[in-house]
C-alpha cells in the first residue's frame, strides 16, 4: 500500500484538522474533507466532482506544487464567489505522494 | 387541488422510477419539480455526461437516463407541476396531506414521498452589499417573462450556457443589451459564444470584460449599476439600466422543506431503512439522494431501490388489510392506466413433423 499524506484542512469555522489522506485511492481533496466530515454533507462537492458547482473551492495556503488548473476550473471559478488568487476547486486536486503538506481554507459557503 | 395516490416531490431518477413502481401497484402518481424539466440533477447539472454504475447499463447519458426512466412510466400516465417548489405540508385530520407551492399550486394526496434530491435548485446569488433591496424591482436572477424587457436596458452578469443564452436572445427584444463577465472568456456551447461574438461585432450586444458588478443604483428601483473593469488599469464606472439579471447558475438548498418538522440530519431527512425508507412523519417516505441512514450511499440505483421498497409500504396505507403478492413484469406484464399493455410474446407450440 502506498503510503498516506499528511494534509491540514481549515473548516470554514476557522478549526484547522492535520488529517491523513490515502493516495491509492484516486481521492481528491473535496472527498477527503467529505470523508473526515469537515463541511456538512450537502455543502460541499455538490456536483459530485465535476468542476460544475464551486461548493468545494479552498483557499491553498502552503507553497506546494498543485496540478495545472484546466479549463473547466478556470471557468467555474471566473463564475464563482469569494475567489481570491489561491482559489482552487478540492475536487480537482488528487492526493499523489506530492501533496504532503498541503495545508488549504475552505472557502465560505454560496 | 390536484389529486393522486403518491404525491412525490421531486422529478428526478428516484422520484420517476417510483412513478413506474406505484403503478405496478395500481397507485397514480403527481410529481413537483423547482425545475422547469424532469430529470434532476440528470437534467439540470450534467445531461451530457456518463453514468456508469446503473445496472444493466455499461454507459448512460444522464439525460439518456432520464429520457429513458420517462418512457419506462409514461403509461402510468405521471401528473407533473414543473417550476414551482414544494413550500409547504399539512396534514389533515384524516391523515393525509396538502402539499402547497410557491405558486399556490394545492395537492392532496394520502402518500407524500420526498425525492427532492439535494433539494430545490435556487439560483445564486452574487455578493453585492444592497443587491436585496432591488430583488424584484428591477433585480431577477431567473428569466421567466422575456416581454418584461421589452425596449427596456438590460446588464446580464455571468459566463455560462444562461448568460449568454439569454443575452442572445434578449438582443432581438431589450433596448440595449450589456453583458458583464469577470474573464474574456465564456463557457458555453461554441454556437452560442459565436453568436455573442457576432451581436457584439453588430453592436448588438455591449461586452464588458474582464469586469463585475460592484454595487446597484436606484432610489427604489435599479436605475443603473455600478462596474469594475479590470483590464490593463482598473476602473469604475456606472452602466445605467432598468434591469440587472445576474445568471451564475443554481445551488440546490434543503430550503422550505426543512421547516416541515421531519427530522434533519446532515442536511438530509432520516428515514427508517430497516422497513419503507419512511420518516418520523408517518405517510411522509423520503427516498433517493435526500435521505439518510446509516450507511446510506447517495447513488442512482440506491434511490431505485428505495423507491421500490416505498411504494410496497405506501401500497399497505392507500389499502389497509388488501392482500397483495409481488408480481414479475416478466409473467404478469404491465397494464398501463392509458389502457396499453405489454407482455412477453407467447411461446410458439407446434409440432415438427
Amino acid at each position: 500500500m502506498e503510503q498516506d499524506v499528511n494534509i491540514t484542512i481549515i473548516d470554514r469555522e476557522g478549526v484547522s484538522h492535520t488529517v491523513a489522506a490515502p493516495t491509492d485511492m484516486a481521492m481528491n481533496l473535496m472527498e477527503v474533507v467529505r470523508s473526515y466530515e469537515l463541511a456538512p454533507e450537502g455543502t460541499i462537492g455538490v456536483c459530485g466532482g465535476m468542476a460544475m458547482c464551486a461548493s468545494c473551492q479552498c483557499y491553498v495556503l502552503s507553497d506546494t506544487e498543485l496540478p495545472e488548473m484546466q479549463d473547466d476550473e478556470d471557468a467555474m471559478l471566473a463564475e464563482a464567489f469569494y475567489v481570491k488568487d489561491n482559489s482552487r476547486l478540492g475536487c480537482q486536486i488528487q492526493m499523489t505522494p506530492e501533496m504532503e503538506g498541503l495545508k488549504v481554507e475552505l472557502a465560505p459557503e454560496s | 387541488m390536484i389529486k393522486t395516490d403518491i404525491l412525490i416531490i421531486g422529478a428526478g431518477p428516484t422520484g420517476l422510477f417510483a412513478v413506474f413502481e406505484a403503478g405496478l401497484l395500481k397507485m397514480k402518481c403527481h410529481l413537483i419539480d423547482a425545475l422547469p424539466q424532469p430529470g434532476g440533477q440528470c437534467s439540470e447539472l450534467y445531461p451530457k455526461k456518463p453514468i456508469y454504475d446503473i445496472p444493466g447499463f455499461p454507459e448512460i447519458l444522464a439525460d439518456d437516463l432520464t429520457k429513458n426512466l420517462m418512457e419506462q412510466c409514461k403509461q402510468f400516465e405521471p401528473g407533473f407541476t414543473l417550476g414551482e417548489r414544494a413550500d409547504t405540508l399539512e396534514k389533515l385530520e384524516d391523515g393525509t396531506f396538502i402539499v402547497t407551492t410557491n405558486k399556490g399550486t394545492k395537492h392532496h394526496a394520502p402518500i407524500v414521498a420526498i425525492a427532492g434530491g439535494l433539494g430545490s435548485f435556487e439560483p445564486r446569488k452574487p455578493i453585492i452589499h444592497n443587491i436585496s433591496h432591488y430583488e424584484d424591482k428591477g433585480v431577477e436572477y431567473m428569466i421567466k417573462d422575456p416581454e418584461v424587457y421589452r425596449d427596456k436596458k438590460v446588464v446580464i452578469a455571468g459566463g455560462g450556457d444562461s448568460a449568454l443564452d439569454w443575452s442572445i436572445y434578449l438582443s432581438d427584444i431589450a433596448k440595449e443589451v450589456t453583458l458583464i463577465h469577470r474573464r474574456n472568456e465564456f463557457r458555453g456551447a461554441l454556437d452560442s459564444v459565436d453568436k455573442v461574438q457576432e451581436l457584439k461585432d453588430r453592436g448588438k450586444i455591449n461586452l464588458v470584460t474582464p469586469a463585475e458588478v460592484v454595487g446597484i443604483l436606484g432610489p427604489d428601483e435599479v436605475t443603473g449599476v455600478v462596474v469594475k473593469q479590470s483590464e490593463h488599469i482598473e476602473k469604475e464606472f456606472e452602466i445605467e439600466c432598468d434591469h440587472f439579471i445576474p445568471l451564475f447558475g443554481l445551488s440546490p438548498k434543503l430550503g422550505p422543506l426543512a421547516k416541515w418538522g421531519l427530522e434533519i440530519e446532515k442536511n438530509a431527512i432520516k428515514v427508517n431503512n430497516a422497513l419503507d425508507y419512511q420518516t418520523n412523519i408517518p405517510g411522509v417516505f423520503a427516498i433517493g439522494d435526500i435521505n439518510t441512514y446509516p450507511g446510506k450511499l447517495k447513488l442512482i440505483l440506491c434511490g431505485f431501490h428505495e423507491a421500490t421498497l416505498m411504494c410496497q409500504a405506501a401500497y399497505q396505507i392507500i389499502n389497509p388489510g388488501k392482500r397483495y403478492v409481488l408480481k414479475y413484469t416478466t409473467v404478469s406484464g404491465i397494464d398501463g392506466f392509458d389502457g396499453t399493455r405489454k407482455e412477453a410474446p407467447k411461446a410458439v407450440v407446434k409440432k415438427i413433423e
